[in-house]
């Protein structure tokens, strides 16, 4: 490992670095704009400028290697006035338009002026005109003239895509981002990252532009539901106001954006997932709901789990243990999933529990997406909730079902309707005494049901999802839940403990815990040991 | 006046044609080479003659050979920059036109060198009459086993293959040449890696130019003792090509030694300044050169005696002007050049240039401030060696030698919002 020298400070840096990366190992504020750790390096907005000793010029830091004994500055006179001067250059024909610019509060424009930046201007020219507010894709509007034409959305489709949508059309100052002709970026399935790694408001996002000022933005480290990849995002939410159903079409999810994690998603997530928040405010179950002469009737939550462990308990007091089926879901956490089986499995020994329904049909590639669009089949595989040997799916129950009279139905958010024989289905309903869903979102199934048992979502609940590659993520409640909506684990838990189940917990956390201790898969895992990057399963 | 080695077939009838060049003992050079020499001893041989690239870099040729690495399994290329671009310089399309057997000649030699089976050469857009002449004799020479499979009948074959540039300056910087022969833009390329080590398609490759390679057949055909001694000066080896225009009497292109002076090119080549007028300015080697006073003409036109003067021999495009010249107006031809060619990659390039055109617009139209002139200054200077290649230098140059050598001319339009040359010329 070379040893360098920033500022007066020794460091040893991995071989290979560039002083860039040094600079950021050893939390040196290098400012760049067409560096990004997932592209490859344009080295052409020239403001990651340090001294080196033994050189005359300023260099740029993102394309020089460390060697062993080099002397880096990165605070001189010369190296401020040389980023001061790119910085002017980059303004001289910017808009300056901040006050409506979607992009002011984390533009990098804005940020380095005030910490590299504070010249006093020189350009007393006309500036140079381009197109504004073009829409080049559904989701992305362009402005060519708040662009500084790092070229870092063009490397993005060259290089991690691979579909070369965008490039950098004309010369000199009237060089400008554009798509190619006959390319479109609605059929490239990741553009909405060329939002994310452009440093300044030349690509907004149609989706959230206007909705939301960034800096009243709050943060929270969360996964990605839509598919079994399981990547890694932030979830950006108003925090400064109070929900109301006018302000931004009612949403309480500003934007999903990808956060890095080297095993799973590097620094990107596809627009599916991105844009596919919406359901934790649209066509939402707010509370209870029990069948009452052909229709739903809103009943409370006190009546809601009464019912439902009375039902239970009448059935297995009549000896009807065989008559209940469970159709769990691979969308609900590890904790909601162990308690399925605390409860059902292992309390109540109800033989017709899992997880196993076919899969919803969707694309996907070599990628990021995943054919399985279910966040957690390892998790319910891993404890046993599909997939072992001799256990039937969520079919096969639903085809013996068919055979005669059947006791309980209890489904776990799944529009079975959508994701088995309809006919089927709508046999089942019809033969069966109570049906029970417990889910978060309206559906056909969820209208049919006898008991609905309203559920939070992703951004309303702590815990856990496992991805395909066996790695347990953590998700994290971002708002509260909608309407009286509760977590799948803390309900069942209610409902059990007057059935024989033993369990108190008080938290997920608590709840991974005995999860971790019984089931081997999660062997040792806590919630500190999963951390931001998530955790193992242990296989075998 | 001198021994003409580059030009010395130019007047010939049909100088074009294989048939007259073999006459004239074309091709005995390379042969030689190929027969007689290994790589190793080319490159050697090269460097003891001292010639450097004559694109206008100066760079050793022989040293520049040698970065190839041996131990490689990637094809290697040699790519002519034949992309002719400099205001003010032409001897590339002399070469290609009355000479383009010698340049081939040297393509062998170079090819030889460096291990290469495939040679582009990307020829400047608009030079029609030389792409037809350099196609032709690269077919004359193909059907004469110069070029092809088997060159000389020897195990070495090389493949050359023209390719027409579509008229932008920069693509005559080599690496952004290299960029547009891969088809992309012709954006120049971050450094490191250098060509050398990985250029074209990522293989290592060699750029030269063609009057560089034009040399390569005296050098071998007359030693490289001989070759470097021709250039009257020590660290150079042969003659240059100049190309002189502007304000002289005889305007054209002159073979003379490297150490010869700006002032005996003006006056002894040329016929000195036109209608006896007072010289005023000179650009000794292309536009992007910084110009020099009437009074500093007395330098040798060797690269290291113009860069001591603080100016460069570049492409040797000798640029003469009289004092009819307004050096406003001239500086602003300039910046509306660099403002139209820059690339657009870097940002103090791409902002720079069209910065700096906009405000020398201004004095132009009489509209100057008198901070301008520290503004250009000041813009150029933040240009100056902060991009990735060195086209932003050349922007920032004629500012600079402008603005600082001829302040009062400057000043005086500022203050007076017009030109006081419009009198004596009558505009």
């Amino acid at each position: 490992m070379p040893t360098i020298t920033i500022d007066d400070t020794p460091y040893q840096v991995p071989d290979g670095a560039t002083v860039l990366q040094a600079c950021q190992m050893a939390r040196v504020r290098v400012p760049y704009y067409c560096y990004h750790p997932g592209l490859s390096i344009a080295g052409n907005c020239r403001i990651c400028l340090v001294e080196i000793d033994g050189n005359a010029k300023l260099q740029i830091s993102c394309n020089t290697r460390v060697t062993d004994g080099m002397n880096v500055r990165t605070t001189t006179h010369k190296v401020q006035q040389g980023q001061r001067e790119v910085l002017e250059f980059l303004l001289v024909n910017h808009p300056l338009d901040c006050p409506v610019c979607d992009q002011a509060g984390e533009c990098e424009l804005q940020n380095y002026y005030l910490e590299f930046g504070a010249y006093d201007p020189k350009f007393n020219e006309a500036k140079v005109h381009k197109p504004k507010a073009v829409p080049i894709s559904q989701k992305i509007m362009l402005d060519a003239e708040r662009c500084i034409l790092c070229s870092r959305c063009v490397r993005f489709c060259d290089e991690i895509t691979k579909t070369g949508e965008l490039a950098i059309f004309n010369r000199g100052d009237h060089a400008e981002i554009g798509i190619h002709p006959q390319k479109t970026l609605d059929e490239n399935q990741y553009a909405g990252n060329v939002v994310d790694v452009c440093p300044v408001g030349a690509l907004t996002d149609r989706d959230f532009r206007f909705q939301c000022r960034v800096w009243y933005l709050g943060t929270q480290d969360s996964i990605c539901p839509g598919c079994a990849q399981g990547c890694n995002i932030q979830v950006h939410y108003n925090k400064e106001r109070e929900w109301r159903p006018h302000i931004a079409d009612g949403r309480r999810i500003m934007r999903l954006r990808p956060r890095y994690n080297a095993e799973v998603n590097q620094w990107w997530m596809c627009d599916a997932g991105r844009y596919g928040f919406r359901f934790v405010d649209e066509q939402r179950l707010l509370r209870p709901r029990l069948r009452a002469g052909g229709e739903l009737k809103e009943i409370d939550w006190s009546q809601a789990i009464h019912l439902a462990t009375e039902s239970l308990h009448a059935r297995l007091a009549q000896g009807h243990r065989e008559g209940i089926a469970i159709i769990a879901s691979t969308h609900l956490t590890n904790e909601d999933l162990f308690l399925v089986k605390r409860l059902f499995c292992d309390t109540l020994q109800v033989p017709l529990v899992t997880a196993d329904l076919p899969l919803v049909p969707g694309d996907h590639d070599a990628f990021l997406i995943k054919a399985d669009k279910s966040p957690n089949t390892r998790g319910a595989q891993a404890l046993g909730l599909m997939g072992a040997a001799g256990q039937l799916t969520g079919e096969q129950i639903l085809r013996r079902i068919q055979q005669g009279r059947w006791r309980l139905l209890w489904v776990f958010g799944h529009d079975l309707s959508a994701r088995c024989d309809e006919a089927l289905v709508r046999h089942v309903v019809a033969n069966t005494d109570l049906v029970i869903f417990q889910g978060p979102n309206h559906h056909r199934f969820a209208e049919a049901a006898h008991l609905v048992l309203p559920s939070t979502t992703f951004v309303e609940k702590d815990g856990t999802l496992t991805n395909w590659q066996g790695r347990v993520q953590r998700i994290r409640p971002v708002v509260p839940p909608l309407g009286e909506s509760r977590g799948e684990w803390d309900v069942l838990q209610a409902i059990g403990q007057s059935l024989g189940l033993t369990t108190d917990f008080q938290t997920s956390e608590q709840v991974f815990s005995s999860l971790a201790e019984q089931v081997p898969a999660f062997r040792d895992l806590s919630y500190q040991t999963i951390g931001r990057q998530g955790a193992l399963l242990h296989t075998r | 006046m001198t021994e003409l080695v580059l030009s010395a077939r130019f007047q010939k009838p049909d100088s074009h044609r294989i048939t007259t060049y073999l006459h004239d003992e074309g091709y005995q050079a390379a042969r030689h080479v190929l027969e007689t020499l290994t790589p190793e001893e080319v490159i050697a041989e090269v460097t003891r003659s001292n010639l450097r690239g004559l694109g206008g870099a100066g760079f050793p040729t022989g040293k520049k050979w040698s970065f190839v690495p041996t131990e490689t399994t990637k094809p290697k290329f040699l790519v002519v920059n034949a992309d002719e671009g400099e205001p003010g310089t032409f001897k590339d399309r002399y070469l290609l036109e009355r000479d383009p057997h010698r340049v081939i000649e040297g393509i062998l030699i170079a090819a030889y060198a460096i291990g290469a089976h495939k040679c582009y050469v990307y020829i400047r857009g608009e030079y029609d009459v030389p792409l037809a002449r350099f196609r032709q004799a690269v077919e004359e020479a193909a059907q004469y086993g110069f070029v092809g499979p088997r060159v000389f009948g020897r195990p070495f074959a090389l493949d050359i293959v023209i390719h027409r540039g579509a008229g932008a300056y920069i693509c005559g910087e080599e690496t952004a040449l290299l960029s547009s022969l891969e088809g992309y833009k012709g954006f120049p390329k971050l450094k490191p890696p250098f060509p050398a080590v990985e250029g074209l398609f990522h293989c290592p490759t060699i750029v030269n130019n063609v009057e560089t390679l034009a040399c390569l057949t005296t050098i071998f055909a007359k030693g490289a003792a001989w070759f470097a001694q021709l250039s009257g000066t020590p660290r150079s080896g042969g003659t240059r090509l100049f190309s002189l225009s502007g304000h002289i009497e005889k305007p054209g292109l002159y073979e003379a030694p490297q150490s010869v002076t700006l002032r005996q090119l003006i006056y002894d080549y040329a016929g000195g300044v036109r209608d006896g007028r007072q010289l005023k300015a000179v650009i000794p080697g292309g536009i992007s050169a910084k110009i020099l006073t009437a009074d500093e003409i007395d330098v040798p036109m060797d690269f290291d005696a113009l860069q001591q003067a603080g100016t460069m021999a570049g492409s040797a495009g000798v640029i003469v002007m009289d004092g009819t010249t307004c050096m406003v107006k001239a500086l602003w031809i300039a910046t509306k050049f660099f403002a139209h060619e820059s690339c657009g990659q870097c940002s103090p390039c791409r902002e720079g240039t069209g910065w700096i055109h906009k405000i020398v617009t201004r004095l132009v139209a009489g509209h100057g401030r008198p901070q301008d002139l520290e503004v250009l200054l000041r813009t150029a200077g933040a240009m100056e060696g902060r991009t990735i290649c060195v086209f932003a230098d050349a922007a920032a140059w004629p500012v600079q030698s402008y603005i600082t050598k001829f302040r009062e001319e400057f000043e005086s339009h500022i203050q007076t919002g017009r030109c006081a040359l419009d009198a004596l010329v009558g505009a």
